[in-house]
């Protein structure tokens, strides 16, 4: 394994401290890692929304993470690309909906769940697809709230962002 | 002087989703409900974020030690450079869904036309700031047809907020000389193009949710040169209070 691979192996351990399943490199934060002269690493990451309060968090936690493995790191905050929902790793999905916030849909069926039509999104807890949209904006800003009309249960959307 | 004009309009583009921002703030835990409540405060942590971005790229313009918290929190009344419609108060939801229309159709076309500015910082943070007003304007769009084409009282409230608050609109295309200076070198968009787009999209989104622009307005200017309304004057009392307080704190 290359230092770099090894590198992003460590930081599997490294998550979003608002969705703590999701893993940042299945979140599709890490955009990049650069060796640097002096033995230490450049990591690039890119926010998820613009006002993400975690990002600093999560800067803080990778260097934390990499030093217990005696490996220097430094975090940048990049722009660009700009960051879209496709970027999370079907593990990442996976464990979206195994904590209870269904993954994002494709852009249409997104547009579609969000305009109020049911029948798009499916519950995390019963499997339902009877579902109805609550609020657009739900408890971070990359998250819908939804309600299932089966199970009553209240569960969050991930919003497709593209 | 190129830098000192750069960091200028970089400003008038930061300065008023910050003020916006601010006022969306004040709304936290006085929202009329609790899902309009998140979605305002959720805007207005998008629009934070899309301000920390623009003043980052202001504080490496200007290279002179200053730092993204010295320009939001530092600066006298004068130099902000926001629009005057943003520091209008939360008068009731009505005037909030009308402030917050009238500047989302503006922020949209203004993001998808600085995705081609020739600045590179510029153009990444408008690529990344466009998805989350699509989503804003997605809001006050809905609320704004739900006013307006709802009962007689939210009707006459929404129409009633729209009368007071058109006056401001305009401020948002008033060409300032660094906007000029900005448009002549490619960085900015034309203003007078986005401004004919504006109306157009307004007045359409208007006549669906039943409500009237005002014809023969006399139009408000000046927040973009600093000259602003007695709001932000309190405004600012509340957003500078820690940093006036308690110098160079940190948290």
């Amino acid at each position: 394994m290359t230092a770099i691979d090894n590198i992003k192996n460590i930081l599997q351990a490294v998550s979003d401290p608002e969705i703590p399943v999701l893993s940042i490199m299945d979140m599709g934060i890490v955009r990049e890692v650069e060796s640097r002269d002096d033995g230490s690493y450049l990591i690039y990451i890119i926010p998820t929304y613009s006002g993400c309060p975690a990002m600093d968090t999560i800067a803080d936690d990778i260097v934390a993470e990499l030093s217990k493995a005696d490996i220097k790191a430094e975090v940048k905050q990049i722009l660009s690309p700009a960051w879209t929902t496709d970027m999370i790793t079907e593990k990442g999905r996976q464990a979206l909906e195994d904590y209870g916030i269904a993954a994002p849909l494709e852009a249409d069926m997104d547009k579609a769940a969000l305009k109020g039509e049911s029948n798009k999104v499916q519950c995390t807890n019963c499997g339902s697809k009877n579902t109805k949209m609550i609020s657009k904006f739900g408890s971070t800003p990359c998250k819908a709230l939804f309600r299932c009309n089966d199970c009553s249960e209240p569960f969050d959307y991930f919003k497709c962002f593209k | 002087m190129s830098k000192e004009n750069l960091k200028n309009y970089i400003l008038v583009l930061g300065d008023s989703s910050m003020i916006l921002g601010q006022r969306l703030g004040e709304l936290c835990g006085h929202g009329p409900e609790l899902e309009t409540d998140i979605a305002l405060t959720n805007i207005s942590l998008d629009l934070f974020g899309q301000v920390r971005n623009y003043f980052q790229y202001a504080a490496d313009v200007a290279d002179d030690g200053c730092t993204e918290d010295d320009l939001a929190m530092l600066r006298l009344e004068r130099d902000y450079k926001n629009a005057l419609l943003v520091e209008q108060p939360n008068t009731d939801f009505a005037f909030v869904i009308a402030r917050q229309f009238f500047y989302d159709v503006y922020h949209k076309l203004m993001m998808a036309a600085l995705v081609n500015s020739k600045d590179r910082t510029l153009s990444a943070i408008a690529q990344k700031s466009i998805k989350e007003v699509r989503y804003h304007k997605d809001f006050s769009s809905t609320w704004m047809k739900r006013l307006g084409d709802g009962t007689g009282e939210s009707h006459e409230r929404l129409q009633f907020a729209v009368n007071e608050l058109w006056r401001f609109a305009m401020d948002l295309f008033y060409e300032t000389d660094v906007e000029k200076w900005a448009a002549k070198e490619g960085i900015a968009p034309d203003l007078k193009a986005l401004k004919k787009e504006y109306i157009k999209e307004v007045k359409a989104l208007c006549e669906e949710a039943k409500i009237n622009i005002p014809e023969d307005e006399v139009f408000q200017y000046g927040g973009k040169e600093g000259r602003h309304s007695e709001y932000m004057g309190f405004i600012l009392a509340e957003f500078q209070y820690m940093q006036r307080t308690f110098p160079n704190m940190k948290w």
